[in-house]
């Protein structure tokens, strides 16, 4: 177990400046997943953790110790990658002692520590079998195990999960989640699955363009995203988003270029809202209802367009002018399409964001 | 590239003339032999023959004896067959005074051969290996320079290589012709090599650097395991080139040590006195034995090495 | 505070000596004495006098010399021509789902893997004017047959290429082959859906998107060519007289039997040039395409 710092990161690629001035502190025993869509330097910047490339800038301390200059071998860390990256031609066994013949450990250790490890895998009678001979999930597990048998602070995963099927994903997913209370390990992990993010991590980074744009809880990160980047980017069906001009009444209202309104009182705004600034109202399909009952609901008056239905629920689809909106609802209501409708939200769980940074407000 | 070649037969369902039989024909059972068919085969058959008929004559020439050879009928089978020109052709055949036929330029060449074939394999993989996994600055530059090197005529290079190994004192021995087939041997086999591990994840090598193994023991505990396919096409490659050569043979490696192209060429062109056909073509035939032996054995695996070597990047 | 870390890695360089050996010292060193020594007199040994342009003046000067490069012409554009279409048409040929295409394939490919030593003897017999093909052919009652080039000034060069032929064209063959059947076959299924007959799918689709398999077996032809020596020796020698000389021929008798390595080097020099000027086409080729790619994207 061992705390991470990154502090000051800089990584490029050529003239590509991958990661610029990247901050990240994982505190011991910590759960920390990297999100973000592809290329937003999420792998890379697990890649500088194991120092598998060359950093231009900054410090990487795992344990308290400064390990910039350390190879991968010398850092205490494990490592699992998308591919497996298992050795083809060595037996499970092989690829889970390698790196231990490599360092010289004593032959009754190795024994010990894959014992161990097979057992908490499960993976005891895969330990004869080439990777070749092993079934997707199987041979992850062993990858996971060739990460555990090192024994080390920090665990790095690298998108593990991503090349097995729904099912696998999700048993596999569960199982990490639980290996995670077991050994209570350190563990950075990367994807680009937002599911993966909110289920397993104890905090959340969500990346985009080489910047962590928000570092919290799932549930922050879910409900109070601090960018319109982070509001869009987790949350499936896909948080709406309806854009107008903000009038700083007492009561401050959005007005969308249509000009309908819609009242914004109950909203906490970091600062006083003014009147004539472009803004973008965040709503997640599962916050808008019919029933008007909830204390402090305004009205969102809809023209319904659209039914897509998800098995358990469906999405039902609706524009304010020109704009489109989704909510959840049962999947065995009705209505009709081409209706107008008023459905309600509550501005207090909603977003509001600057159209032109995209900050939160 | 390989799988361009490999992929062969599971493509398109009948393009051509067969599936336009097969639309006028009217039962269940396709006409088999359209005027177009048989076109196809005729020139096909034709063009089997052009290259069959030298392989042909090489062998029942062989096998005939000198006063049969001299009535003229080349394609005729021999009226009686006879090995003797073969035993010949083994062990006594001439060149200039010497006459121990073909036999010591088998040993040479295998003398040759087995070292070079061992030692250009060894070094064009580490080659390939650090050239996609431990790129160092000017890698790159050293990858072009041997590249351009697969184009050069070796007339280029051949004197200067001459004079380098005479002040080693090396020049016209069996050493010297093993390091010049190493390094003529090292453009194709270093290219070879690197596009193959350039196919591999990089996360198994990431996978290696974090299980803590360094430059070497990744490379023999991790990379040459997995390339047993890449090499078999590399053995076909060096064994069939370095056999067949003439060139380097004759220049560098010395009368006592020259290959069995050398001395077969001796032994055809040279001899003084009357020309005797059938041992000709026997020792021919011997000559080309070891690389179509190895073409017949290695079938698709010779195909895959012309494309291998022939596709760049 | 920004230090760079450029991991540099001892066993990876020493690893490659032998590369940077023969990279440098060969192709790089080498090369330039070569270039260098054209411009001395160099006998059986290297000199270090500069005689300027004179080894070219004489090199351009000598009949066996011009004899060769107009024989690398004739010898080069027919067997690259040659091996180019006929191994196309093979290609094409067996492209259609015959019988047999494995046992096919072998036999138009085995040439490819004997020594051209081989090759050249094996033709220099068959070729032989008393007692091969054209014998043959008079005893079977053609009596007004006539081939037998190797003993004619004029002709021997065109044996060659019979042999060159025989000897290269398995291999655009198969090289041809890869092309065509790396082609998508949704575009033969999309000619066959317009109804375009399958020769002019073959000429007008499939030829111009096999650009790759072309180029790449042109390059190696081109190669081959330059470098074409083993096969001159065995079968003509580059005889009769100097009819079948050629550059590889001519430079190696220089820095051999004939003793004057500094015209050899010149003639070696000369030989570079073709294929400098083929690998330069290669490359703005490929630049452009990349250029165009880029703009394109």
């Amino acid at each position: 177990m061992a705390s991470v710092s990154i502090r000051k990161l800089g990584v490029s690629f050529g003239s590509l400046s991958v990661l610029r001035d990247l901050d990240l502190e994982v505190a011991e025993g910590e759960f920390v997943v990297l999100l973000g869509p592809s290329g937003c330097g999420k792998s890379t910047l697990l890649n500088a953790v194991a120092g598998l490339l060359d950093i231009d800038d900054g410090q990487v301390w795992i344990g308290g110790k400064n390990v910039t200059w350390e190879e991968p071998k010398d850092r205490g860390i494990g490592m699992v990658f998308q591919s497996y990256a298992l050795y083809p031609r060595m037996t499970a066994e092989g690829n889970l002692t390698f790196g231990l013949r490599v360092a010289g450990v004593a032959k009754d250790e190795i024994a010990k520590r894959v014992a161990r490890t097979a057992e908490l895998l499960q993976i005891e009678p895969l330990l004869k079998r080439r990777p070749a001979e092993l079934s997707g999930g199987q041979r992850q597990r062993v990858a996971i195990g060739r990460a555990l048998v090192r024994e080390a602070g920090v665990f790095l995963f690298d998108e593990p999960l991503s090349n097995l099927d729904a099912k696998l994903r999700t048993e596999l997913r569960v199982e990490l989640k639980k290996l995670h209370m077991t050994l209570g390990s350190t563990m950075i992990y990367v994807t680009h699955d937002q599911i993966e993010a909110l289920t397993l991590a104890d905090r959340v980074a969500v990346m985009h363009r080489g910047v962590i744009q928000q570092l919290a809880s799932p549930k922050e990160i879910y409900q109070r995203p601090v960018n319109r980047f982070v509001a869009g980017f987790v949350g499936s069906p896909a948080m709406n988003f309806v854009s107008g001009e903000l009038v700083a009444n007492s009561d401050p209202v959005l007005r969308t270029a249509d000009g309908t309104e819609i009242r914004l009182a109950g909203y906490p705004f970091n600062e006083r809202p003014q009147s004539g600034r472009k803004v973008d109202l965040g709503v997640r399909p599962e916050q808008i209802h019919f029933d008007s009952t909830a204390p402090g609901a305004t009205a969102l008056p809809l023209a319904l367009t659209l039914v897509e239905p998800m098995g358990a629920d469906s999405l039902l689809w609706g524009s304010i002018g020109d704009q489109s909106v989704s909510l959840r609802i049962g999947p065995d209501e009705t209505h009709k399409i081409g209706e107008k409708v008023n459905v309600h939200f509550q501005p207090a769980a909603a977003s509001i964001f600057d159209a032109e940074t995209g900050e939160r407000l | 590239m390989s799988t361009v070649v490999s992929s062969a037969d599971t493509r398109r369902a009948g393009a051509g003339p067969r599936e336009d039989a097969r639309a006028q024909a009217a039962g269940p059972k396709p006409a088999r032999l359209s005027p177009g068919r048989v076109g196809i085969y005729a020139f096909l058959i034709v063009s089997a023959l052009f290259f069959l008929i030298p392989l042909y004559i090489m062998v029942v020439t062989s096998l005939k004896g000198m006063p049969e050879i001299r009535l003229g009928h080349l394609f005729n089978l021999p009226s009686e067959v006879t090995f003797k020109p073969w035993s010949d052709a083994w062990l006594h055949a001439c060149t200039g005074r010497d006459c121990f036929g073909l036999s010591p330029g088998f040993m040479n060449s295998v003398k040759i051969t087995i070292p070079s074939v061992i030692l250009s394999i060894l070094i064009g993989s580490i080659n390939g290996y650090a050239l996609s996994f431990w790129r160092y600055k000017g890698a790159n530059l050293l990858f072009g320079i041997l590249l351009f090197g697969a184009f050069v005529p070796y007339q280029v290079v051949i004197y200067p290589l001459i004079i380098g190994f005479r002040i080693m004192g090396i020049y016209s021995t069996l050493t010297c012709i093993i390091i010049v087939h190493t390094i003529f041997g090292m453009p194709i086999l270093t290219l070879l090599y690197r596009n193959f591990y350039a196919g591999l994840p990089i996360e198994l090598f990431k996978a290696a650097r974090v299980d803590g193994a360094g430059f070497w023991k990744t490379f023999f505990y991790v990379m040459v395991p997995m390339s047993v396919p890449i090499t078999i096409v590399a053995v076909i490659i060096q064994v069939t080139g370095i056999w067949n050569d003439f060139l380097f043979g004759i220049i560098f490696s010395g009368r006592p040590n020259w290959p069995m192209t050398v001395q077969l060429n001796n032994i055809v062109n040279t001899t003084t006195g009357v020309r005797e056909y059938n041992v000709n073509m026997a020792a021919t035939i011997l000559t080309a034995a070891v690389p179509l032996a190895i073409y017949f054995i290695s079938g698709r695996w010779f195909v895959r090495g012309i494309a291998a070597g022939a596709v760049k990047g | 505070m920004a230090r760079t870390r450029r991991r540099f890695n001892y066993s990876a360089v020493i690893g490659t000596i032998p590369m940077i050996l023969v990279a440098v010292g060969v192709f790089v060193i080498g090369i330039a004495f070569t270039f260098f020594w054209s411009f001395t007199s160099s006998k059986l040994f290297p000199a270090y006098d500069f005689v300027g342009l004179r080894q070219y003046y004489r090199l351009w000067a000598s009949d066996r010399w011009l004899v060769s490069v107009s024989n690398i012409w004739i010898y080069g554009l027919l067997t690259i021509g040659g091996n180019m279409v006929f191994g196309f048409l093979l290609a094409v040929f067996m492209d259609q789902k015959i019988h047999a295409e494995d046992l096919l394939r072998s036999i138009f490919l085995y040439p490819f893997a004997m020594s051209l030593i081989v090759t050249g003897l094996v033709w220099q017999w068959a070729l032989d004017p008393n007692l091969g093909l054209q014998s043959a052919m008079h005893h079977w009652g053609w009596a007004s047959f006539k081939f037998a080039p190797l003993v004619d000034v004029n002709t021997a060069i065109y044996g060659l290429v019979v042999a060159g032929i025989w000897q290269g064209s398995g291999v655009s063959m198969a090289i041809m082959l890869a092309g065509l059947r790396g082609i998508d076959s949704e575009i033969w299924k999309a000619a066959k859906v317009d109804g375009i007959p399958p020769w002019r799918t073959y000429l007008f689709i499939a030829l111009p998107m096999m650009r790759g398999a072309l180029a790449t077996a042109f390059v190696l032809q081109c190669v081959s060519v330059v470098r074409v020596y083993d096969l001159i020796i065995a079968m003509t020698g580059g005889g009769p007289g100097i009819s079948t000389n050629m550059p590889a021929v001519y430079v190696i008798d220089m820095i051999t039997s004939s003793q004057n390595v500094g015209q050899g080097m010149a003639a070696a020099t000369m030989m570079l040039v073709p294929i400098i000027l083929l690998l330069s086409i290669v490359g703005i080729v490929g630049w452009r395409r990349r250029v165009r790619a880029e703009a394109g994207a």
